[in-house]
């Protein structure tokens, strides 16, 4: 299998990247890890007329915390997001989502930027920075945006952004406090999508649920962000009776279809339990930390 | 579009399409046909090869990423007529059957040893987790990588001393 014929510019600064897709954005496709966008290529899903490889401009590989922030530049590859070391302390969530993500020759290449914009219902960002009430920061040559991920990833293989823009970084807000979260994935072997999985992050305020995030993956047509059972947490007891009842709100706000992973009622199922799983072991790192 | 690529040591320059993918550029432009294509799709990582010096899977690379940088095939582990230590420890360890999967093995086994001189079975077994092997059941693999590293390390302390 091979791509049908298209243009590859390799542009050696961002300006000259936006300049380009200001002009032919809507018949282009930007290329960064590839790991989505060329298996694409090759089926002949995707058959764009010019190909605009970001990989060539500058000081867009960076993963940093910064002005209450961790800022994670376009063309940090997961394979640097599994080896931080600054991650496991400040964000576990990203921290356990990050070796579970394809594969680690696929993560030698594979970027955080890249997957939320190809907004595969199956990836595992989405949920992790939803569930961290992630930014996205979006720039074209007439300026910058900031898109929270919520308003970022409209539906399956769609998102916000539009044919002239390009996402410079991932902003994640330092999670305050006594904070925890962790993300659970079921999956059949190393490198498969999840056949489901579930982000959960959770802040103590005095005892109490502060904020609660929880989102799921591959069981909906986009990742979702299970907003009844965020709410129910919110100001609540951490006790097992309210983690249980978020667990049942999450089940319901999942979709799942029955395919070759399992059947809907099954993927249901283990969305309660992870839920529960998962609010129990960010409690456990909230309380430690 | 002209490219200037180092593959196995030596640069080389090339006049090729955008679309071509590296796994074609090395096997049918460079006659390199150690790297094989299993399942052309991303997962079985039998067209493992390196890219400065890290694992990527050549059948999801455009040959044009590569100008200016540097790859290496298996055709590229044995030095001056020595196999690599990789290539003896899989002969020595039986880490074969059929061999479809081994150059992708060995190049990956050679990018961990070259990061983790003395890694652990379970390293072994998570940095290998990308190749599939259909034969093997993995047990030799895994022993082939523990004895390169052995001889890796042997060899370093001799040459120190
Ligand atoms: C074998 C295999 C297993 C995988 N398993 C998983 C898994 O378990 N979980 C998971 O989440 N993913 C998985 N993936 C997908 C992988 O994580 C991809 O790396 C990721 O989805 C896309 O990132 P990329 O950098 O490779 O983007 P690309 O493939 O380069 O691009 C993907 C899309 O994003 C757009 N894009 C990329 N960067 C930008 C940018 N900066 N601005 C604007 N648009 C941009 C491209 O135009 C394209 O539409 C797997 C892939 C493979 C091949
Ligand atoms: S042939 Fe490239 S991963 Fe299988
Ligand atoms: S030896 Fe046959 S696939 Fe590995």
């Amino acid at each position: 299998m091979f791509p049908s014929r298209f243009e590859y510019v390799a542009p050696r600064s961002l300006e000259e990247a936006l300049s380009t897709l200001a002009g032919r954005g809507d018949e282009a496709k930007v290329l960064a890890g590839g790991q989505s966008l060329i298996p694409l290529l090759k089926l002949r899903f995707a058959s764009p007329a010019l190909i605009v490889d970001l990989n060539r401009v500058p000081g867009l590989s960076y993963l940093e915390e910064s002005d209450g922030h961790l800022r994670i530049g376009a063309l940090a590859r997961n394979r640097d997001v599994v080896a931080s070391q600054t991650l496991e302390a400040g964000y576990p969530t990203i921290a356990a989502a990050a070796p579970l993500v394809s594969d680690p020759i696929v993560r030698n290449l594979g970027t955080v930027a890249g997957s939320l914009a190809h907004a595969d219902p199956a990836g595992d960002w989405g949920s992790v920075m939803l569930a961290l009430g992630a930014e996205v920061t979006v720039r074209s040559a007439s300026g910058d945006r900031t898109i929270p991920v919520a308003d970022f990833l409209v539906d399956t293989f769609t998102t916000s952004l539009e044919p002239t823009e390009v996402i410079t970084e991932i902003r994640v807000p330092k999670p305050e406090g006594s904070s925890g979260g962790t993300y659970l994935k079921l999956e059949r072997k190393v490198g498969d999508f999840a056949t489901v999985a579930v982000a959960v992050q959770l802040a103590l305020d005095d005892g109490r649920i502060g904020r609660a995030g929880i989102a799921l993956t591959a069981v909906g047509p986009k990742n979702i962000q299970a907003i009844d059972a965020e709410r129910s947490l919110a100001g609540a007891e951490p006790t097992p009776e309210s983690f249980q009842e978020a667990a049942r709100l999450a089940a319901d706000a999942a979709s799942p279809i029955s395919d070759v992973r399992g059947s809907a009622d099954y993927k249901r199922a283990v969305v309660r339990t992870f839920v529960q799983r998962g609010l129990d072991r960010a409690l456990e790192l909230a309380r430690a930390s | 579009m002209e490219i200037t690529v180092t593959v196995n040591g030596e640069k080389t320059e090339a006049d090729i399409e955008p679309r071509n993918l590296l796994v074609h550029f090395l096997r049918e432009d460079l006659r390199l046909t150690g790297t094989h294509v299993g399942c052309d799709t991303s997962h079985c990582g039998a067209c493992t090869v390196l890219l400065d010096g890290l694992p990527v899977k050549s059948c999801t690379v455009l040959a044009v990423q590569t100008d200016g940088r540097d790859v290496t095939t298996v055709e590229g582990l044995a030095q001056n007529g020595e196999l690599h230590p990789i290539q003896e420890a899989f002969k020595e360890e039986h880490g074969l059957q059929c061999g479809f999967c081994t150059p992708g093995m060995m190049l990956t086994s050679a990018a961990l040893l070259e990061q983790t001189p003395d890694p652990t079975e379970e390293d072994i077994r998570w940095a290998l987790s990308g190749n599939i092997c259909r034969c093997t059941g993995y047990m030799n693999i895994v022993k082939a990588v523990q004895w390169a590293s052995s001889k890796m390390k042997a060899e370093a302390t001799d040459s120190g001393s």
